[in-house]
């Protein structure tokens, strides 16, 4: 095991104690699933158009989002936060280890653990509690075999892209000192261009290129639509491409800010 | 010589602004920026197996020169080399060798047991298993941690925690230790605990160790040798005794009476630095009066209880180094 695993598995573990936060997470991302399902199929049954997604797709959309709602990089690793205010980040380098590798091995176990722990029970919730109660009201199962394999692909680059997006977050920390405000503005963008207020289909015609050029879309909306069928298997692994080719350029940004921020600390003294 | 500095020199660049609100105003539109030298030109070098003191005031550069030899900080100017390495050029390579303990702060990981932090080090220096164990067991047993293995880290007290930190800096065999105020805010018996694996670490295994310290028993009962910075240029070096001797001849002797008489206790050649009860130390230099001609002096004048000559304290020395600096 290398340095960078040893460092995913040990947050991984540590993430995974704060089962009582998943479990109440979990109540409230089911409500508001809820809601949000019930503002669509409202909204589904007023329009005689034909839609760029299927009511159950649409469904299976919102479900997954709620799901993996942490993937979306909403603040930055108030650990790595607190390192850069006192500027105790200095003494990270007298580990043999690259910096910018130890924050992305952080980023990645938060990007899982708690994703994963919420996720899982909301498969559950989703796919077995809910349809007997509320018929057509749950997360349809993949068309097939090979959408789900894909899905999974799609999953773990999204997972890489959030990391990526929060180191970022976390480099933007060296130029200001108290305010996570470039932090917070990667994360309503996110949240905002990474479909989880409106699905990314349903945007209006002119402002899909953009959306689907951002990084943010390789967060929920690809994925779930690539689970729901939306997106069919065969192209999934543009999905993929997209996910990857942004992870890389977000890394190369993250690292050269990084070494530049490190240079200014030096400067400035610790 | 396993450690060389040669010329080192540190600047800081520090933002100022000033004072009140027409200051914050003009400090939004053009930030003053001042200079301030850590370092001006420090040299030394330190050959394997040496336990060296570095000393200093407050800001006087210690820290900034011990983040260099770490790696941490690169300089402005001059040479460092460490068994051949530049530390921040070849940084990684570097702290592969070193060990490095910061008093002020933990390198423990906070939420993990301290068994297992010192696993995660396993990974992170690529330590061999076998290897890994049989320093673990050593450590375990040297800085008596049996008890507190599975304990996580922020439940330590200070004293436990740094003679953990002192074992986390040690899993992958460093030939160089440094050690930046490890006793600070230890009590005693942690102290005592702290100075003891020390110097069995630098008898027994040869380890080099660079240690500095505000707390002048560590340099006693440790260090053959003291480097003295201030104000980022280096006063003195040299051993302990070296040191007293450059800065005072002085010898201090101390009277008990006990007729009350210890008021009345003068003397030409030396100077009162303490009355006390029936209690008087004066201090005299032995080139100027001898101590037997000094003690025959008083006791033929005044009825002696008890008596001793002694050095100053070596706080005493230092503080007076560092005084006729600034």
């Amino acid at each position: 095991m290398s340095g960078y695993q040893a460092i995913v598995a040990a947050r991984f573990r540590a993430l995974l104690q704060y089962r009582a936060a998943a479990l109440g997470g979990l109540f409230t991302q089911v409500f508001f699933g809820l809601v949000r399902i019930m503002i669509l199929v409202a909204f589904y049954a007023a329009s005689s158009r034909s839609t760029p997604m299927s009511l159950p797709e649409v469904i299976g959309y919102i479900w997954l989002g709620q799901a993996t709602l942490l993937l979306i990089p909403w603040r930055n690793d108030g650990d790595i936060a607190e390192q850069i205010r006192t500027g105790n980040v200095v003494y990270e380098l007298t580990r043999p280890l690259d910096l910018y590798g130890t924050w992305l091995a952080r980023a990645i176990a938060w990007r899982t653990a708690p994703v994963l722990l919420r996720m899982l029970p909301m498969f559950v919730v989703a796919m077995l509690i809910i349809p007997p109660l509320l018929p057509g009201w749950g997360l349809a199962r993949p068309p097939s075999a090979a959408a789900f394999a894909m899905w999974v692909a799609c999953f773990a680059g999204a997972v890489l892209l959030s990391a990526a997006l929060t180191t970022l977050m976390n480099v933007t920390l060296m130029w200001t000192i108290a305010g996570d405000g470039a932090s917070m503005l990667i994360g309503s963008l996110a949240s905002m261009f990474g479909g989880l207020v409106i699905p990314l289909p349903l945007f209006p015609q002119w402002a899909k290129p953009f959306l689907y050029a951002l990084p943010f879309a390789g967060l929920l909306d690809l994925p779930s639509r690539v689970f729901t069928g939306n997106i069919p298997a065969q192209q999934a692994l543009w999905v993929v491409a997209h996910q990857l080719v942004w992870t890389a350029a977000l890394i190369a940004l993250g690292r050269w800010l990084l070494s530049r921020g490190l240079r200014r600390l030096a400067v400035q003294g610790g | 010589m396993q450690i060389v500095v040669d010329n080192l020199v540190k600047t800081f660049r520090v933002a100022e602004r000033d004072p009140g609100m027409l200051g914050s105003v003009r400090g939004l539109m053009r930030r003053r920026q001042r200079d301030v030298k850590a370092l001006a030109g420090v040299s030394f070098s330190v050959r394997a197996g040496e336990l060296v003191g570095y000393i200093g005031p407050n800001g006087a550069g210690k820290s900034t020169t011990i983040k260099i030899l770490a790696g941490i900080l690169v300089p402005d100017g001059g040479r460092v080399e460490v068994e051949g390495r530049a530390p921040w050029k070849q940084r990684i390579a570097h702290v592969s060798r070193i060990g490095v303990v910061f008093g002020q702060r933990t390198q423990l990981w906070w939420d993990l047991p301290v068994v297992e932090s010192l696993e995660m080090l396993r990974h992170i220096y690529r330590v061999p298993l076998d290897q890994f164990r049989a320093a673990r067991d050593e450590l375990v047993a040297l800085l008596e941690l049996g008890g507190i293995l599975d304990t996580p880290v922020r439940q330590l007290s200070l004293g436990q925690r740094m003679r953990a930190d002192l074992a986390a800096s040690l899993v992958h065999a460093p030939s160089i230790l440094f050690l930046d105020e490890p006793t600070i805010g230890l009590d005693a018996v942690s102290k005592l605990a702290v100075r003891a694996f020390v110097q069995r670490l630098n008898r027994e295994r040869g380890v080099t160790v660079i240690l500095t310290t505000h707390d002048m028993d560590d340099i006693e009962t440790l260090c053959q040798r003291v480097i003295v910075i201030s104000e980022g240029a280096i006063l003195s070096d040299g051993s302990l005794a070296d040191l007293r001797n450059r800065v005072t001849r002085e010898r201090w002797l101390t009277v008990d009476v006990d007729d009350g008489s210890a008021e009345a206790i003068t003397d030409s050649h030396a100077t009162v630095i303490r009355r006390d009860g029936n209690r008087v130390c004066l201090a005299f230099d032995p080139q100027v009066v001898s101590p037997a001609e000094l003690i025959r002096r008083v006791a033929s004048a005044h009825s002696i209880k008890d008596l001793f000559v002694e050095n100053p304290p070596i706080e005493t020395v230092i503080a007076r180094l560092y005084g006729s600096v600034s």
